[in-house]
């Protein structure tokens, strides 16, 4: 009967493990009412008060700031805004002393106060169940309230849960459970109706089942006055026996409500908010009085002051102030501490500012807190473990964590010290443990972040090997491909000796770079890490050049052929032309594939299926010449014609050349990245069919020589239609080029200035062209007559050299040479600066990723200049080339032979000087006058003839800037 | 004003490791009493002469590593560990066997292991135990219950003037180990049927049992260690006793003779080799009880405190791992090592 009875009126409240009974020292603060603070001269407002991200400051020095007005607003969802206490004058924002434990300095807003203390316009909410939880919140947030128990989380988060979390208890801390702190006891004795108020609000934001108020069984008169404060409403009380830390959060939500976190995890797991009593009635100063939280209680007690009691003091006055306000003697104070004596640090200075948390200032004589008896050894009595509210042994902990045993430690979880300082309190030894604990704590979390910092090393330095590795590879096939592409220039009768097991390698090694890479990039995502994307670009980067490689390898393949016997090249020919073709449609599927899932690489993918297909066009036309040139291969058979050779030759080069322009021109419309590379190929083509077309008038003009039973079958091509169908095809080189400009420009690609200038190019070319046919049609009659019947072989060259060297010469345009020759110096220096600022941004990024404190986003910022930077050097490298390919070209064109060609001819008309020489001192003892005669006159022609030559050689190469 | 700085909590009890230290002494004071009005002046002879030796070579190592010596020596755990191995020598033992077993147990047992709080083994009974092996006479030579000599003869005995064997005789426990199976024989001999148990004895263990229960009052130590280690003697006893009471001694007999009340609440609770956790004191209590039980029923030695503790010394650090408590916020404790079990 009596036990029903009691357990109706007193709810259960449920205990925790361990505990201390400290001497209580609340006497000395809690008899005198709350008295106002003092007015400092100064204040000093850490950005960071709160747990979370520092306020970013809204005022600068010299601003004058009104009392409540905001001067720091929150920086992120996780920080609180701040406010001025009173009104006066921002005079500094800069580093200051703060009330951190390791007495270290932080950004303070320092404001001079003017002591008239003038509010700002503000105005409160009268019924806020008019205003959405949502409004309230922001209420809540930019009234800059942070949890006023200690830690001082940002209180709006606190109370904006997501819908989905279910509020079982909202717990009110009023338990105040460490020594000498009076202030919460003082507010509820004081201002009960104000924090139930503060609790409604707090009840319409988080619509909880149940409201609970947890007060320590001390504070009989803040029991009562809460009591009569909430009668009527949904609060349940819930004293709790005094006993050290039963105001610790955890501790009182299993006190009230028998309810245990999980270790790691939030109260709101469990369905229970915990807010302090203090932030409850902050919370009702800002809703409903519109007024920021500028100014908190604060307990200022110990032996050292002689008017202890609890003072409403403004945010940011230094603990000196409040020292003095409350009659200091300075001279007694051995221990100046912040907080509780459980749970506060002492300060080094008693100028550091009173913060947001600051419940008390314990101004303490070294016999109230006499200095710590010397460190003993521990005796394992295991008095620690039997006070531990988180039911650790503090013993074993203690042992490892000075062992450094940190596995061992967090086996005992350390983690989940919560720094009560129980342990510590009871150790017979005096062993100082709570500091052992914050100091495996922190190597603990430490070697987290280290671990951390390793893995993102480990993956940035996988990343940066295969890269580098990739550049290697890309290096070398590039290598390969200029050593080829030489090699095919000289490509005399000698069979070029292709180093394709070299290019084979170096495409291997870019495909194992590839595959790493896509490696790194499958693990980093797994891991969710910041850098996946940057490690797949990297990937698709490698991949590209993988592919590039093996088109080096496909290439030289089809180079290699030349070397072997005829039929063997038609029949590898065939073979790398099914490869082609079936690669050709591989691509085509790929890119379809990738255009119905809407891929972003779609246009890439097009765009190499369209090189695949040049490609195998060109290996078609290839084998289809291998198969024209085999039966002249063959000794037996007659000799083919090579000018109709030749001229289905040209046909063909033009052809592709045409249909690499159209492939460049789709993938410029495309803004695909290779439109440049594809546009060079083009050139290349271009240049490849001019030779070609070169060699053809070459063969024309040489047919008679080359077959010498043979009377010359035809005259030369008509030069008119050959010069008509160059303008042609140059103009709408031209026009192509300038439509693809001028869509680059319209889109801002970053290369439409190279093809603006490549456009201005072509049309000096076609208005060069132009030029060319109008002087060819006036000297058409005398051309038609030029090519003379050689009466006998020596004969031949005299006649024929001079008109092929000299028809080309005179059309040469000074103009256009000196145009190019300028050009050309203008892009050697924009590639070599170019190449230069990829190579330094190159070296800087390898330094930075040697380095450790760059972080990862840097480093992908980085990486990506470097990639730009080389974008630009290939670009302008590309330009260049093709630049120089173009002017060698025209010499070609000009002189209606290449350099090489002119070398030959000025060699041959040298030897045949020579030759001449010989037989006339041959002669010149045994022949008669006349033969002499004739002969020196053959001499003197072959000489004119050499000179000429010569000089057309050295004309040419001085005019188009080449030095060979 | 220059201030103090200092990490929290900033506040501690007053007590320190000397003062618990110190209550432990104290609280032997009523056996040695009963001790000494037993079998004469022999053992406080024993115990201050112990405690000399103790501070002489603690005081010499200390100084030889180079530490503090007045500030280690008063922490009193030399002095405790002196007066525990003096309590437990016979009254008769001459001044060199108390010698030697202090000087093992101070020099060897305590500060070759680092000294204070990195001992593995209870000093005071490696000590016992050296001299037990080493000198197994001497060792065993009690007064007969109402023999007690007089000071000049116990001064005589320490000095090793007075030969030992006429004062000398069996203690209860080495009677019943003799004759255990002989009833007639058992019932015969009036040493093991004094008023609640053997004779003499049986008061010596009540004042220990006495200071123990002021140790526990005193929080000095709780209760899991006596609990468990008398638990652990008495049950196997009462278990063995029904079945055979010839052959088996009652578990009132075990729990008042020999070393039993002394051993669990002096020696077996030394917390610095017993195990740490409550859990794990239970066990490591429960252990040493039993084992003494086995060693004084089979065994070959009519007493075993010392070799019982220093076995579960020994087990300590493993039954740690596996009776950790259930942190707050765990759904289950953690068990065996960091590398092994993690939950
Ligand atoms: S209270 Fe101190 S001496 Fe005792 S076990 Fe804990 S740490 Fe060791
Ligand atoms: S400080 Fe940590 S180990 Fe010590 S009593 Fe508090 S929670 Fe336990």
């Amino acid at each position: 009967m009596i036990r029903t009875f009691f357990r109706s009126r007193t709810p259960k409240v449920f205990d925790f493990h361990g505990g201390i009974h400290p001497p209580e020292m609340k006497h000395l603060s809690n008899g005198t009412e709350i008295a106002p603070g003092p007015l400092p001269a100064q204040l000093i407002l850490p950005l960071n008060m709160h747990i979370g991200a520092p306020a970013k400051p809204l005022v600068e020095p010299g601003d004058r700031v009104l009392k409540g007005q905001m001067i720091a607003e929150p920086a992120g969802a996780v920080s609180a805004a701040i406010h001025a206490p009173t009104s006066g004058t921002v005079s500094a924002i800069g580093p200051r002393p703060i009330q951190h434990p390791s007495g270290m300095d932080a950004i303070c807003i320092v404001i001079d106060t003017d002591g008239r203390d003038e509010w700002i316009a503000h105005s409160g909410i009268s019924d806020y169940t008019e205003r959405s939880p949502g409004e309230l919140v922001d209420t809540i947030r930019y009234a800059g309230i942070a949890g006023m128990g200690g830690a001082g989380f940002p209180t709006s988060i606190k109370v904006n849960l997501g819908d989905h979390q279910r509020v079982e208890e909202l717990v009110i801390n009023a338990v105040e459970c460490e020594p000498y702190i009076t202030a919460d006891d003082r507010l509820m004795r004081e201002r009960a109706d104000e924090i139930i108020t503060g609790i409604h609000i707090l009840q319409y934001l988080l619509n909880p089942r149940r409201t609970l108020i947890g007060i320590e069984d001390n504070k009989p008169e803040a029991i009562k006055a809460i009591k009569r404060a909430c009668k009527g409403c949904d609060i349940e009380i819930r004293v709790v026996p005094t006993k050290y830390p039963s105001g610790g959060e955890k501790q009182l939500i299993q006190l009230v409500t028998g309810k245990e976190v999980k270790s790691g995890q939030l109260p709101a797991h469990v369905g229970v908010v915990c807010q302090n009593v203090g932030t409850a009635y902050a919370i009702k100063r800002a809703v409903i009085n519109g007024e920021p939280l500028i100014q908190r209680v604060t307990t200022l007690t110990g032996d050292g002051v002689s008017q202890p009691g609890n003072y409403e003091v403004l945010i940011g006055t230094p603990v000196s102030d409040l020292l003095h306000h409350g009659g200091v003697d300075a001279g007694k104070i051995g221990r100046l501490v912040m907080g509780g004596p459980m749970m506060g640090f002492t300060l080094h200075s008693p100028t550091v500012p009173m913060v947001k948390t600051t419940n008390c200032i314990i101004a303490a004589s070294p016999e109230e807190l006499p200095e710590p008896p010397p460190e003993q050894p521990c005796i394992r009595c295991g008095s620690c473990a039997e006070v531990c509210p988180a039911n650790l042994l503090p013993q074993q902990l203690y042992w490892h964590a000075k062992n450094d045993d940190l596995e061992k430690a967090q086996h005992h979880n350390l983690m989940d010290c919560i720094e009560c300082g129980a342990c510590a309190y009871v150790c017979p030894s005096h062993i100082p443990l709570v500091q052992y604990y914050r100091y495996a704590k922190g190597a603990v979390r430490q070697q987290a972040a280290d671990q951390l910092k390793a893995d993102k090393a480990r993956q940035r330095f996988e990343a940066r090997q295969a890269r580098i590795d990739a550049e290697k590879a890309e290096k070398e096939a590039r290598r390969q491909a200029r050593l080829e592409a030489n090699r095919k220039k000289k490509e005399a009768s000698a069979a070029p000796t292709v180093d394709t097991a070299a290019l084979k390698q170096a495409s291997l090694e870019a495909s194992k770079a590839y595959k790493a890479a896509v490696k790194a990039a499958k693990a980093a995502d797994a891991e969710g890490a910041a850098n996946a994307a940057e490690l797949k670009a990297e990937a698709d980067r490698l991949k590209e050049i993988a592919d590039k490689a093996k088109a080096a390898v496909r290439d030289a393949g089809s180079a290699a052929p030349a070397a072997v016997p005829a039929e063997d090249v038609v029949a590898k020919l065939k073979k790398q032309v099914g490869d082609a073709s079936s690669a050709y449609k591989a691509a085509v599927k790929a890119a379809k594939e990738a255009e119905a899932n809407g891929d972003d690489s779609a246009a890439a993918l097009r765009a190499q299926a369209d090189e695949l297909k040049a490609s195998a066009d060109k290996l078609k036309a290839e084998l289809r010449d291998a198969k024209a040139g085999a039966p002249a291969a063959a000794p037996t058979a007659a000799q083919a014609d090579p000018v109709s050779d030749l001229k289905k030759q040209v046909g063909e080069a033009s052809s592709a050349y045409k249909a690499a322009v159209k492939t460049a021109k789709e993938a410029e419309e495309n803004g695909a990245d290779n439109a440049a590379e594809l546009r060079s190929k083009a050139d290349e083509l271009k240049a490849a069919a001019d030779q070609l077309k070169a060699e053809l008038r070459d063969a024309k003009a040489n047919a008679p020589a080359a077959v010498p039973v043979q009377a010359p079958t035809a005259p030369p091509a008509d030069p008119l239609t050959e010069l008509k169908k160059k303008v042609g095809e140059v103009s709408a080189a031209y026009k192509a080029a300038v439509k693809a400009a001028k869509e680059a420009e319209e889109n801002g690609a970053g290369n439409a200035a190279e093809l603006r200038a490549e456009a201005d190019t072509l049309k000096a070319d076609a208005d060069h062209w132009k030029a060319e046919l109008r002087d060819a049609k006036a000297a058409a009659p005398a051309v038609a007559k030029a090519p003379p019947v050689p009466t006998d072989q020596p004969k031949m060259p005299e006649a024929s050299a001079p008109q092929a060297l000299t028809q080309p010469l005179t059309a040469v345009d000074p103009e256009a040479a000196a145009k190019r020759q300028k050009r050309l110096k203008g892009l050697k220096t924009a590639y070599n600066m170019a190449h230069k600022q990829y190579k330094e941004a190159h070296a800087a990024l390898e330094r930075a990723e040697r380095k450790e404190e760059v972080s990862a986003d840097e480093l992908i910022e980085m990486q990506r200049k470097v990639d730009k930077l080389k974008n630009k050097a290939d670009v302008a490298r590309d330009a260049l080339d093709a630049l120089i390919e173009e002017a060698k070209a025209d010499i070609r064109a000009h002189t209606g032979k290449d350099l090489k060609t002119l070398k030959l001819e000025a060699a041959r008309a040298e030897s045949a000087l020579a030759d001449k020489k010989l037989e006339l001192d041959k002669l010149a003892s045994s022949s008669g006058e006349d033969a002499l005669e004739a002969l020196n006159s053959e001499l003197k022609a072959l000489e004119a003839e050499a000179q000429i030559a010569r000089k057309a050689l050295k004309q040419a190469l001085e005019e188009q800037g080449l030095v060979e | 004003m220059s201030l103090i700085t200092s990490t929290s909590p900033h506040a501690s009890v007053k007590n320190n490791t000397g003062a618990f230290m110190r209550q432990v002494i104290y609280a032997t004071l009523p056996g040695l009493a009963v001790l000494t009005w037993q079998f004469g002046w022999g053992t406080v002879i024993n115990v201050l002469w112990a405690v000399v030796v103790a501070l002489i070579c603690e005081g010499l190592f200390l100084k030889a590593r180079g530490r503090n010596v007045a500030f280690y020596l008063k922490d009193y755990s030399a002095v405790l560990t002196a007066v525990l191995l003096g309590l437990a020598l016979p009254p008769t033992a001459p001044w060199w066997l108390t010698l030697v077993g202090v000087g093992f147990a101070i020099i060897v047992a305590k500060q070759l292991y680092g000294g204070l709080g990195m001992n593995p083994f209870n000093p005071a009974m490696v000590g016992y135990v050296l001299l037990l092996i080493s000198f197994p006479v001497a060792m065993t030579q009690w007064i007969a219950p109402g023999e007690a000599p007089g000071f000049v003869q116990s001064l005589q005995l320490f000095a090793g003037q007075l030969p030992v064997d006429g004062l000398s005789g069996a203690t209860p426990l080495d009677t019943f180990r003799t004759w255990a199976g002989n009833e007639t024989e058992l019932a015969s001999h009036g040493i093991l049927h004094g008023d609640l148990a053997g004779q003499g004895w049986e008061w010596v263990n009540l004042a220990f049992l006495l200071g123990g229960l002021y140790l526990i009052s005193r929080k000095i130590i709780t209760w899991h260690i006596p609990a468990g280690f008398l638990a652990g003697l008495a049950a196997p006893a009462l278990i063995a006793w029904l079945i055979d009471p010839v052959r088996f001694a009652d578990p009132l007999f075990h729990l008042l003779s020999g070393g039993a009340m002394l051993g669990a609440f002096f020696i077996a609770t030394d917390p610095v080799s017993a195990a740490t956790s409550r859990m794990g004191r239970l066990v490591y209590a429960l252990l040493i009880g039993v084992l003494i039980w086995v060693i004084r029923s089979f065994g070959g030695y009519p007493d075993a405190v010392a070799f019982s503790v220093l076995l579960l010394n020994l087990s300590a650090p493993f039954i740690d791992y596996y009776t950790q408590p259930r942190t707050y916020g765990h759904s289950k404790p953690n068990r065996g090592t960091a590398g092994g079990g993690k939950s």
